[in-house]
């Protein structure tokens, strides 16, 4: 497929599509193959859990693993193809202010909080609450909910396979541009956690904004 | 100052308190891989044996305490796992969380695998090796055609696929796979290496189940591998009863999150 369509020429007003998410919660929305998904981290330092799925068939879904094989390499930037369980390009980065972003750490969850940050944090909003509110809506369950990418989340992994959420890279007005490859379903969690640095303890609002586009 | 960067300080402060309490609770140094040759198994505790050949899947069910030793005993490149809880297969291994909770992907002896629900599956109780691969995970169709020029080689992708379906599951039951005997490394560029010289003929990873499990194994080479054929060598599956934990257990203790993990995982089984 050749790209026809740059997002520097993007334009807001052209966008067939421009949603807020509100800090701290879930979003989703069919992309067609050929539009472009762009997530804005309005305030800087804000993680945006997502997910894609076939929207013809929901059991393709986003593979961490198969993204991470066929790139050879261990985060999401410009040029990645995110590749699903059945191996094909669901969708391409097409553009990326940020510079890096997360696929190995994975969505936070009431329960793992727990173990990360002791048994009192059980009962906090967490992002695989807020992929398991979104995916039901389509039919899907907890079983469907798979590791994600998260966007604007800065998770370096060492040599020695030591691995951390660090301060966020992301400044104000960070964006990546996501052309879909595929008509896929896209289902975001607004992070909501509060217990480390992966918004800076401030969950904030993210804006989310497709384009058609003019790719063959 | 504002409400909004009080807010924000009494989190971070809070965060440093969680933090500080978890340093307390000092993780304990790793005690690094099992020696050759130790960690006999008793012969008259095993309940089953069976060799995989190259290539090919094979599935077991584990009960809590049962032990599965995988004998990599011509040390092939990669021997893949996916663990379900047998008495609810919504709850599966979790590669992030693993990762994530334990605040590294190297998975050697004394850490443990986690599910999607906070609990742990199983721990590393035995491992020769100290070199698994949980970000990258198995081989696929794809990346067999890349390697070998043949996407109809045997693959990890549907082994893991095949296996599953022995449990009456299907593809919406899988995600990430942990990869034993398989020395991936993210070097400072963000690439993948491979570190030569770390697998031995005769290296082993015993897990022990710390609930009740459905296994899924897949023989095939890592996709990193080196070698330009696919020439998958054999494993050794060994189920055995080993001792119970003690109280000073390693994988029970090794840090506090392993120890919040259990707390998470014991009251399935209380008062069986």
């Amino acid at each position: 497929m050749t790209v026809t369509v740059t997002p520097a020429v993007l334009d807001a007003a052209n966008a067939v599509y421009d949603f807020t998410i509100p800090a701290t919660r879930p979003w989703s929305h069919v992309v067609k193959r050929g539009q472009i998904l762009r997530i804005v981290d309005l305030e800087g330092c804000q993680a945006v859990d997502t997910l894609f799925y076939n929207a013809h068939d929901f059991a393709e879904r986003y593979s961490a693993q198969d993204t991470l094989l066929a790139q050879g390499s261990a985060y999401v930037s410009t040029g990645t193809k995110l590749v699903s369980n059945d191996g094909n390009v669901m969708a391409t980065v097409v553009a990326d202010s940020c510079g890096r972003h997360d696929t190995s750490a994975g969505a936070c969850s009431c329960e793992a909080n727990t173990v990360r940050f002791g048994h009192h944090t059980r009962y906090m909003h967490a992002c695989r609450e807020n992929f398991v509110i979104e995916v039901t809506k389509w039919g899907m369950t907890k079983r469907d909910v798979v590791p994600n990418i998260n966007f604007f989340m800065n998770v370096p992994i060492e040599p020695d396979g030591k691995l951390a959420i660090v301060d966020g890279i992301s400044a104000p007005g960070s964006h990546v541009d996501i052309r879909a490859e595929m008509d896929i379903l896209c289902v975001v969690s607004n992070c909501p956690q509060v217990n480390n640095p992966c918004n800076g303890f401030d969950p904030t609002p993210v804006r989310v904004l497709i384009w058609d586009g003019e790719a063959a | 100052m504002t409400d909004k960067a009080s807010r924000i300080e009494a989190l971070r402060r809070r965060y440093l308190e969680l933090k500080a309490a978890g340093d307390n609770l000092a993780p304990k140094a790793l005690p690094g891989p099992t020696a050759p040759g130790s960690a006999p198994v008793l012969a008259a505790a095993i309940r089953h044996r069976e060799e995989i050949p190259g290539g090919w899947y094979w599935t077991a069910r584990l009960s809590r305490g049962e032990r599965l030793r995988i004998v990599n005993g011509n040390a092939t490149p990669g021997v893949s796992v996916f663990l379900w809880n047998a008495e609810d297969p919504s709850e599966r291994y979790n590669s992030a969380d693993t990762m994530k909770l334990q605040w590294t992907a190297a998975l050697p002896k004394g850490r443990v695998l986690f599910s999607d629900m906070g609990r742990v599956l199983a721990s590393v109780v035995e491992d020769t090796c100290g070199a698994h691969d949980t970000v990258v995970g198995g081989s696929t169709p794809a990346s067999n055609a890349a390697k070998y020029g043949d996407a109809t080689l045997r693959s990890t992708a549907e082994n893991m696929r095949l296996a599953a379906s022995k449990f009456g599951l299907g593809k919406r039951d899988l995600a990430p796979v942990i990869s034993f005997f398989s020395p991936v490394q993210v070097t400072a560029e963000g690439t993948f290496a491979w570190a030569e010289g770390k697998l031995v003929a005769g290296d082993f990873v015993e897990l022990r189940a710390e609930m009740n499990l459905l296994v899924a194994v897949s023989n095939c080479p890592h996709p990193f591998a080196p070698g330009a054929s696919f020439a998958p060598q054999p494993i050794e599956a060994v189920i055995w009863q080993g001792p119970a934990p003690a109280d000073d257990d390693l994988c029970r203790t090794a840090t506090a999150e392993a120890v919040r993990g259990f707390e998470n995982t014991d009251p399935l089984f209380a008062g069986r």
